[in-house]
């Protein structure tokens, strides 16, 4: 029972940074059918400037409260993130709007290229310490389960920025427009709507979600690394079609699935394989789920429609 | 409704000069002149593939030219995207309606008012549309793919509406209704131009379209091959053989 309880909990942590990331893959491709698999390395370079940013600060003024810091590499991080990621659609993805779905997509697999060697000769090659902001002093309030504030933390933030974008996507004017265009670009046009600027807000909303999904990813790991949006990057690619990619509430469920199968896999992978595999595969999970998903649910748990583009 | 007289001294609020529009390689629409004033109803008919859908769409902005002016009030709008010319007051009921299928019908109708900000003024309107159009507001909360057809082409232009344009473009509003509701609908249609709004209409039903339209244009093969008032049309013999399904009789009748 203690395992069950602590690995919910673990699983909640990490599953709820995968929804994040998975919601900025999902509302892109909701809105242009384009897997940006970029999106990963905008979790990478939000933890690294968030980084740079407290690393300079405390440089600067000593003795600053480490939530003040934390505030601040947000605030740099997440503007950062904000028009990187718009950039990439400006001069990356419009112009091959009307172009095969293959060359979009090999494109974004460019960018993701392009953006790690850029955070490699910017930050270098080695594992960088990021600092434990906010409290990672261990509480149990029961016995055998162990919880950290900053864990706590995470799942806070985590969940109020998802109700946060389902607010913004179901109920404000540029929800509408986005959902507008998702599902008719032209009709959208003839209302009035500018394609286009939606779009672009669409992506900046995306690595805005990934930049703070990025700063919680390296607090609760303790490093960043010019590669580190890899792995957590395809994984809530997963999560996506796991809950049907275009489809926003599908991306948490997926998120929050991916997160608790992963941690249950670690938990009890020992017990499962009488010894023989140990939690460090506890990234088969993913995978198997993505394989598995792919073969008998194509659309996804809450998916309406197949995804019939690349 | 105005008199002729009144209609025809105003500068047109829509003119189209030499339009030539090349489409997948074809020329669809091949120079064409049209004019419309405020609080007339114009329509364009015409067999398939004459270029009546082609030439709405670049009218609306969702087609590029290759040729001629379109000037909206005195200006050229030619070279403007879609939003920009529903900004300036010019709205396109699309083909197949358009409408948003997996939005609420009222999100559907907010879409439309999308470019305005008067809150008071768009409350208003969406009073006017209900009124005009009362099964739209039965259907409030409903999801718009779930409507029939004749609901969705209400929906569909009451959202065009609520954008407040000087020129509705309709494109085949007929298509696929059931003739009570394609009454209803020309009802509606009617009773917009009344309120001074300028309506160009595409209609497969040539008949329908005639009858009610002060003017009309008969488009074949991209070119305007005949114009006139909606009555001199009806009476003109190469229409009624061509388009309005009489020349089996008259070969009878030889």
């Amino acid at each position: 029972m203690e395992t069950f309880l602590q690995q919910t909990l673990n699983g909640l942590v990490s599953g709820s940074i995968y929804a994040l990331v998975a919601l900025g893959y999902t509302m892109v491709y909701g809105i242009l059918g384009l897997i940006n698999f970029a999106h990963g390395d905008l979790l990478m370079v939000g933890a690294l400037v968030a980084l740079q940013t407290v690393t300079l600060l405390n440089a600067a003024v000593p003795g600053l409260h480490p939530v003040i810091l934390l505030l601040a590499g947000v605030a740099v991080a997440v503007p950062v993130c904000m028009a990187v990621g718009y950039l990439i659609e400006r001069i990356g993805y419009r112009r091959l709007r009307n172009a095969p779905r293959l060359a979009p997509l090999i494109t974004a697999i460019g960018v993701s290229f392009l953006l790690q060697t850029l955070a490699m000769i910017i930050w270098g090659r080695e594992f960088h310490v990021f600092p434990q902001l906010v409290s990672t002093t261990p509480m149990e309030p029961m016995a055998g389960v162990v919880v950290s504030p900053l864990q706590i933390f995470t799942i806070v933030v985590a969940f109020a920025l998802m109700g946060g974008l389902m607010l913004l996507v179901n109920k404000s004017r540029l929800g509408r427009a986005m959902r507008a265009t998702a599902e008719n670009h032209r009709v959208a046009g003839l209302m009035g709507i500018n394609a286009n600027g939606v779009i672009a807000a669409t992506f900046i909303i995306g690595s805005g979600l990934a930049a703070l999904a990025g700063v919680l990813f390296a607090s609760n790991y303790a490093i960043a690394h010019y590669a580190m949006g890899f792995t957590p990057g395809l994984k809530a690619f997963t999560a996506a079609v796991l809950g049907g990619i275009g489809n926003l509430p599908g991306a948490m469920v997926g998120g929050l699935v991916l997160g608790l199968v992963e941690s249950f896999g670690a938990g009890y992978i020992e017990h499962l394989t009488f010894g023989f595999l140990n939690s460090s595969y506890q990234d088969i999970f993913a995978f198997v789920i993505l394989g598995a998903v792919l073969i008998f649910r194509p659309s996804g748990l809450l998916g309406e429609r197949v995804a019939d583009r690349a | 409704m105005p008199t002729e007289n009144s209609v025809s001294n105003q500068s047109p609020i829509l003119e189209v000069r030499g339009l030539k529009v090349a489409y997948g390689g074809i020329q669809a629409v091949k120079g064409i002149d049209l004019t419309l004033r405020k609080g007339e109803l114009v329509s364009l008919i015409g067999a398939n593939g004459a270029g009546k859908t082609t030439t709405l769409n670049t009218l609306a902005g969702v087609v590029p030219h290759n040729g001629g002016d379109i000037l909206y009030a005195g200006q050229e709008i030619g070279k403007l995207p879609s939003h920009l010319r529903l900004r300036k007051g010019l709205a396109l009921v699309p083909e197949g309606r358009g409408i948003f299928t997996r939005l609420t019908v009222a999100e559907n109708l907010q879409t439309g008012a999308y470019t305005r900000r008067d809150t008071d003024g768009i409350a208003a309107d969406m009073e006017k549309v209900f009124a005009l159009l009362p099964r739209v507001k039965e259907r409030l909360n409903q999801v718009a793919g779930t409507l029939s057809g004749g609901e969705q082409q209400m929906v569909a232009i009451g959202r065009a509406l609520l954008s407040r344009p000087q020129v509705l473009l309709l494109d085949e509003p007929s298509m696929g209704l059931a003739p009570l509701v394609v009454e209803k609908i020309f009802e509606v249609i009617h009773s917009i131009t009344r309120e001074g709004m300028g309506v160009l209409l595409v209609e497969q039903n040539a008949n329908l379209a005639l009858e009610v339209s002060e003017r009309a244009y008969v488009m074949e093969g991209g070119r305007v091959t005949l114009e006139g008032t909606g009555k001199a049309l009806l009476d003109d013999p190469k229409v009624r053989s061509a388009y309005l399904g009489e020349d089996i009789e008259e070969l009878a009748a030889a």
